[in-house]
């Protein structure tokens, strides 16, 4: 198995206020994005500024405002967001709020399905030296087939017998985050030293009671590491499962609707809420980690 | 080294072909369609005769693709690394955005990507780059900080500068993390340059042909592309494992 300890890095600590260098950072970014959107919109841009005379006036003002530039300003994504959230109703088509929705409702189903499998495994492979050993490989395996590559296949073959909508997105969901939380679930159950298993003999524990007293309390906060980096993936597995479903509803599918008709914009704006959402529910996750870990006595 | 036993090996197996067996006797006992789910028979024949096709595919799209991919983004994502652990003022800032990124949907800019590298190869090597860019920083920056205070002590009473520290304990010591990383970034690269395809491509690559033959229903295709970019992923992932092995010995998760 992988010799490092978990899926996803520690998070950086937060011993120090990282808001200041953070902020610097971004303020970095977003200035080299101003900068670059002038050179890379030239091709749309630059005839109408000759067109206008010329002047870093024109220059700004047509390099930074293109209906579909080549990369937009990031204001104009800010606007679109602003539009797309604020000024339409949230159950029309044209709300990103919509969208998000009906990503948000498969990547939840997905996740939490795939939580459970992933933790059911776990437990089945620590107990069974076979399964550990037959089944383990091929867990690994499992992830090497791009399964977010094949995901189109699955939501037609599915969609031919008659699953639409909701539950094909959320098996590729299930099916990108089981891993994590499998690889995190084993080494979090086996995790107890052999001192301890020792002294759960010693007092004449059962499997199970070794499994709820000792191994489960032990593996909290590999699964909530786990979970973090599945509830992202699983995230990415509801934006890409809904590509081939038509474009009809869900961050993937404003993607795709994007893509074809040159919206940049559009494409920004969604990628921006995708983002959002992912960065909203691995916090989500966090919170939880730390209350659950609270309540259980762990010191931070 | 662990000794290999050959019930490592045999188990797996084993349980492959028990799982091929199942599905060629579902495939045939329940007369599954093959629109739905070819049987594996029907799949390997599929995959023997159309090799030149997804031998084609397999170039165009891991080779030219997938491979300079990973290698950029993996060697930059290192070297901000490097960079961050010189300038702590730089890791403070980055590291936060880093660990909010990976965890972003960044297949999503796919699509971009293709409008601005054109359709072929480039946009999907472009892909690959962004997407294995950032599990590497934030590995290598916690790997970087996996040495012990006691050896850096130890270093720093050699007299040791901070290259000599670097190459001889903190490398060593960050190569686990480096390894997990190269190994997370070998199945992402995999995805990120198929499902770059499905945006646009010329008439070749892994994506492309699994995205056509699905709208043909050509399914045993699809799953002979499957097969391509399975066997292609575990070998990849193989290969790391086993290089991993030979540079970490050293790690306690080796040890018998």
């Amino acid at each position: 198995m992988s010799a490092a300890p978990a899926i996803a890095a520690k998070p950086v600590d937060r011993e120090k206020g990282n808001a200041f260098p953070v902020t610097v950072v971004c303020l970095c970014i977003l200035l080299a994005w101003y900068i670059a959107a002038i050179p890379m919109n030239w091709v749309i841009a630059g005839p109408k500024i000759e067109a206008a005379g010329g002047g870093l006036a024109n220059v700004l003002a047509f390099s930074w405002n293109e209906a579909r530039p080549v990369i937009p300003a990031p204001h104009q994504i800010a606007r679109e967001l602003w539009k797309s959230i604020f000024t339409v109703a949230p159950w029309m088509p044209k709300s990103l709020i919509y969208h998000g929705w009906v990503t948000l409702s498969s990547t939840l189903l997905g996740f939490v399905l795939g939580s459970l499998l992933g933790i059911a495994l776990a437990i089945a492979i620590v107990h069974s030296k076979f399964l550990s050993k037959s089944l383990m490989p091929w867990i690994i395996a499992s992830q090497t087939i791009p399964i977010l590559a094949i995901a189109p296949m699955v939501i037609v073959v599915l969609g031919s017998v008659g699953f639409t909508g909701l539950v094909p997105k959320s098996l590729i969901s299930m099916y990108l985050c089981f891993f994590p939380v499998t690889i995190g679930m084993v080494k979090g159950l086996t995790s107890p030293e052999a001192m301890q298993l020792d002294l759960m003999r010693t007092y004449h524990a059962s499997t199970s009671q070794v499994l709820w007293k000792l191994r489960f309390p032990a593996s909290v906060p590999f699964l909530f590491a786990s979970l973090k980096v599945a509830v992202a993936i699983a995230l990415t597995g509801a934006i890409v499962g809904e590509l081939p479903t038509g474009a009809i509803a869900g961050i993937g599918a404003r993607l795709l609707q994007g893509s074809y008709y040159g919206q940049t914009v559009q494409i920004w704006a969604a990628l921006f809420m995708g983002s959002f959402l992912a960065a909203a529910l691995v916090w989500l996750v966090g919170v939880l980690e730390r209350v659950t870990l609270k309540r259980m006595g762990v010191r931070p | 080294m662990s000794t290999w036993r050959i019930s490592d090996i045999l188990y797996p197996v084993l349980f492959g072909i028990g799982v091929l067996i199942l599905w060629e006797a579902v495939v045939r006992g329940f007369g599954v369609p093959a629109v739905l789910l070819p049987a594996p028979s029907a799949i390997w024949a599929k995959f023997i005769t159309s090799l030149p096709i997804l031998w084609i595919d397999f170039w165009q799209t891991v080779v030219r693709a997938v491979i300079p991919g990973w290698i950029i983004g993996s060697a930059a994502g290192f070297l901000v690394a490097l960079l961050c652990d010189r300038i702590p003022f730089l890791k403070r800032g980055l590291l936060p955005l880093g660990n909010l990124v990976a965890a972003l949907p960044i297949v999503g800019v796919a699509p971009i990507l293709v409008m601005w590298f054109g359709f072929d190869w480039p946009s999907k090597a472009a892909m690959v780059v962004v997407m294995t860019f950032f599990p590497m920083l934030i590995n290598a920056v916690a790997g970087l900080q996996a040495s012990g205070h006691l050896e850096r002590d130890l270093m720093r009473s050699y007299g040791a500068s901070w290259w000599r520290t670097l190459v001889k304990l903190r490398l060593p010591a960050a190569m686990p993390f480096i390894f997990n990383a190269l190994k997370i970034n070998s199945t992402l690269a995999m995805i990120g340059a198929i499902v770059a395809e499905f945006f646009g491509t010329p008439i070749v690559g892994m994506g492309f042909r699994i995205s056509t033959e699905v709208g043909r229903l050509g399914l045993d295709m699809v799953w002979a592309g499957i097969a391509v970019a399975a066997i292609t992923g575990s070998a990849f992932y193989g290969l790391l494992v086993f290089l991993e092995r030979r540079v970490t010995f050293w790690h306690p998760s080796y040890r018998q």
